[in-house]
């Protein structure tokens, strides 16, 4: 078994409207990534999946749990080490490619701006091969270097974020919605970078998106999250044979598939928590079979495995 | 397709933008029909045109943008008021072929009419939109059956109470419960697929002939936009609507559409029933946009791209606009814009591909094996 990267226990994160009013974001899931894989995050807007992502970095302060990376813990207050340690082996590519760079610096510096924080090199030449290496990485070219963000496309910008986060060899890289607002024609060109990326530096991959196809494409495991709660997670393989959770299944049963006679006749089941009557902090983690598991009292537990067993969800 | 006069005809619309950096050509050359009760699809990547060609229908282009060539024809039903409540107390919505006479029926162009025209005949009464984000396209500050009410109040000046009682109706219409209490809140207290159904609800207040869905469900996940076409879908039946839907995702297409056409650089370069385009597509780039979505039988290293990036539009580019990017293209393309060639009555294609004397080419062999296998699933003959 490889290494394990990321070890999330318990995490909570509350966010405090007013003093009657906290929002649960992210309420008490576990999960962990193993070195070169990838974790798929998927879930509707509002689940908390972008929370997590962002709490596991540290741009929140987690309210509880733990969080451990590469044996370190990086929840609660850290140390000075533990926290150069996160930075440097940790980075994260952003959904809007264009918000997320500075229009005011040049791609050199953008991409360049970890190591100056880190003084990762020794001299000047060495700093600006180390940017024209990523650069050429990521299928743009040394000329790129010196221009601005708002020069390129699309594409190309959320290849400048993809080589920003890998100039400093992270063993983790969060991808919060990073294909999202691209083209079709795009996504499928960042999407085969990334694979390349991993079995080139065995990096690790957080994949947060809700386009259940692509998630299916690149994860080796997922998580399906709903409403602050990981209800589901297991091997790719093993959710899309298997869904249990009554949310999944309505998930998994609303991918639209480019089929005109079929797609015109699928009815996707639908899934209303409040109507079914589940309370997820009743849930406990059961265990299905070798990964997968899913979050459900004892009762729920035994009347979804049935139903899955009678009605497989086609995908 | 039918000989029937369609309800809305496109002809050789051409628009283009003015910037700092020169003219950017958006729409070059477009023809588009169509009819009643009818379900279209464009695709496309963004800057392909296709939301400025509905804009241009709804008449509201950005200031810089002007039509320089092309016509827009929409046939409506002009009729004065005793005959619409007598139509309406005889038919609920859905108005039978040949009811109407030939001298009630009204062709405008929308191209040669004036805002203060389309303002108040067309645009929200006979054409609406959905937007893609309903959080945007809400107003924060007024209540719902505010919105919902506004449009009647100002197309119809349906009195307040009536209004009120409508709003609520197409509430119900668009699955929202507890209606009436809803109509008194605000759009931030809805979850975002109630807010696109209000969006919806806004849309058909005035019932509207036409609806054009802009991305409707691009800010949604997919239960909840499985949810919100099956309800487009049940209300266009309902109200016999003619709908237009842009989008990127063909899955959603392939769910809704009888029509598509495909976009690229301002152009359709290919279009056809669904079928036609899902079961045989013709042209490279629509072969790359099937292709490049992820599949169970998609060889597990690699998905297929397209390469290159669209074209920069404010260059109008010589000869095929397709050509950089396209694996398949031929040294005519580089000179000369292919025409049209028509492979049935209803699928066309703009490929030099398809011409007699071209060369034969196959598609990517990953997806002629998907289609393959989809045919299968869908029990049509390979």
């Amino acid at each position: 078994m490889s290494e394990r990267i990321l070890d999330v226990k318990g995490l909570r994160q509350y966010f405090r409207i007013s003093r009657k009013f906290t929002v649960k974001a992210v309420d008490g899931i576990d999960f962990h990534i193993d070195e070169g894989e990838t974790y798929g995050l998927v879930g509707e807007s509002g689940s908390g999946k972008s929370t997590t992502g962002r709490s596991i970095i540290r741009l929140y302060d987690p309210t509880d749990g733990q969080i451990t990376f590469c044996g370190r813990d990086i929840s609660g207050k850290m140390s000075k080490d533990d926290e150069r340690f996160l930075h440097t082996n940790m980075q994260m590519i952003f959904q809007d490619p264009m918000a997320c760079l500075n229009p005011r610096e040049k791609v050199m510096d953008i991409i360049a701006e970890g190591l100056d924080i880190h003084k990762l090199y020794k001299t000047e030449e060495e700093r600006k091969q180390k940017v024209y290496d990523m650069l050429e990485l990521v299928g743009l070219s040394k000329e790129h270097a010196n221009r601005y963000p708002h020069q390129f496309s699309g594409g190309q910008r959320q290849r400048i974020g993809i080589a920003r986060a890998l100039v400093m060899d992270p063993q983790l890289i969060i991808a919060d919605e990073a294909i999202s607002a691209l083209d079709v024609s795009i996504q499928a060109q960042v999407v085969n970078l990334m694979k390349q990326i991993q079995k080139k530096y065995n990096t690790a991959f957080l994949f947060i998106a809700h386009d259940l196809s692509m998630v299916k494409y690149i994860s080796d495991r997922i998580g399906v999250m709903h409403m602050g709660h990981l209800v589901e997670t297991g091997t790719t393989d093993e959710i899309f044979r298997n869904p249990i959770h009554p949310y999944t299944r309505s998930l998994l049963s609303a991918i639209p598939e480019p089929n005109p006679v079929v797609e015109k006749e699928r009815i996707s089941l639908s899934y209303d928590q409040k109507e079914a009557g589940v309370d997820y902090t009743k849930g406990t983690r059961h265990l299905v079979e070798g990964d997968h598991y899913v979050l459900a009292t004892d009762e729920e537990f035994d009347k979804w495995t049935k139903e899955a067993a009678e009605s497989p969800v086609l995908s | 397709m039918s000989e029937k006069q369609p309800i809305l005809k496109i002809r050789d619309l051409d628009i283009s933008f003015k910037t700092d950096g020169g003219n950017v050509k958006a729409v070059r050359g477009v023809d588009l029909d169509l009819h009643r009760g009818e379900t279209i699809a464009i695709v496309g990547e963004s800057g392909s045109g296709k939301s400025v060609t509905t804009k241009a229908v709804m008449g509201i282009l950005a200031g810089n943008g002007t039509i320089n060539n092309g016509t827009i024809e929409y046939t409506y039903a002009d009729l004065s008021p005793e005959r619409i409540t007598e139509v309406q107390e005889k038919y609920d919505g859905v108005i039978p072929e040949g009811y109407l006479k030939p001298e009630e029926l009204k062709t405008v162009d929308i191209v040669k009419s004036t805002p203060k025209f389309i303002q108040s005949e067309i645009r929200g009464r006979r054409i609406a939109m959905v937007f893609q984000d309903p959080m945007t396209s809400l107003d924060p500050t007024m209540t719902i059956g505010k919105q919902v009410m506004e449009a009647m109040r100002f197309h119809y000046n349906t009195p307040k109470k009536e209004a009120w009682k409508r709003a609520v109706r197409l509430l119900e219409l668009v699955g929202i419960t507890d209606a009436e209490k809803r109509m008194k809140n605000y759009p931030h207290q809805l979850s975002g697929g109630m807010r696109q159904r209000v969006v919806i609800a806004i849309a058909l207040s005035c019932d509207p002939e036409v609806l054009i869905c802009d991305e409707p469900t691009t800010a949604l996940d997919v239960t909840i936009q499985a949810k919100i076409l099956e309800l487009i879908k049940e209300i266009q039946k309902k109200k016999d609507l003619s709908v237009i839907y842009i989008t990127h995702d063909l899955g959603v297409v392939a769910k809704v559409a009888d029509y598509v056409n495909v976009m690229y650089a301002g152009r359709i370069i290919e279009t056809g029933t669904v079928n036609e385009i899902f079961y045989d597509p013709r042209h490279p780039y629509t072969w790359g946009l099937l292709a490049s979505m992820p599949d169970v039988d998609s060889s597990d290293d690699e998905l297929y791209t397209i390469p290159g990036t669209p074209p920069n539009m404010l260059h109008e580019p010589k000869g095929d606009a397709f050509a950089p990017r396209n694996r398949f293209a031929l040294k005519i393309d580089e000179k000369l814009a292919p025409p049209m060639f028509q492979l049935t009555p209803t699928h066309k294609v703009a490929s030099w591909l398809a011409a007699p004397e071209a060369p034969k080419v196959d598609m990517p062999e990953d997806l002629k094996k998907r289609i393959d296998r989809m045919k299968k699933e869908a029990d049509i003959n390979v």
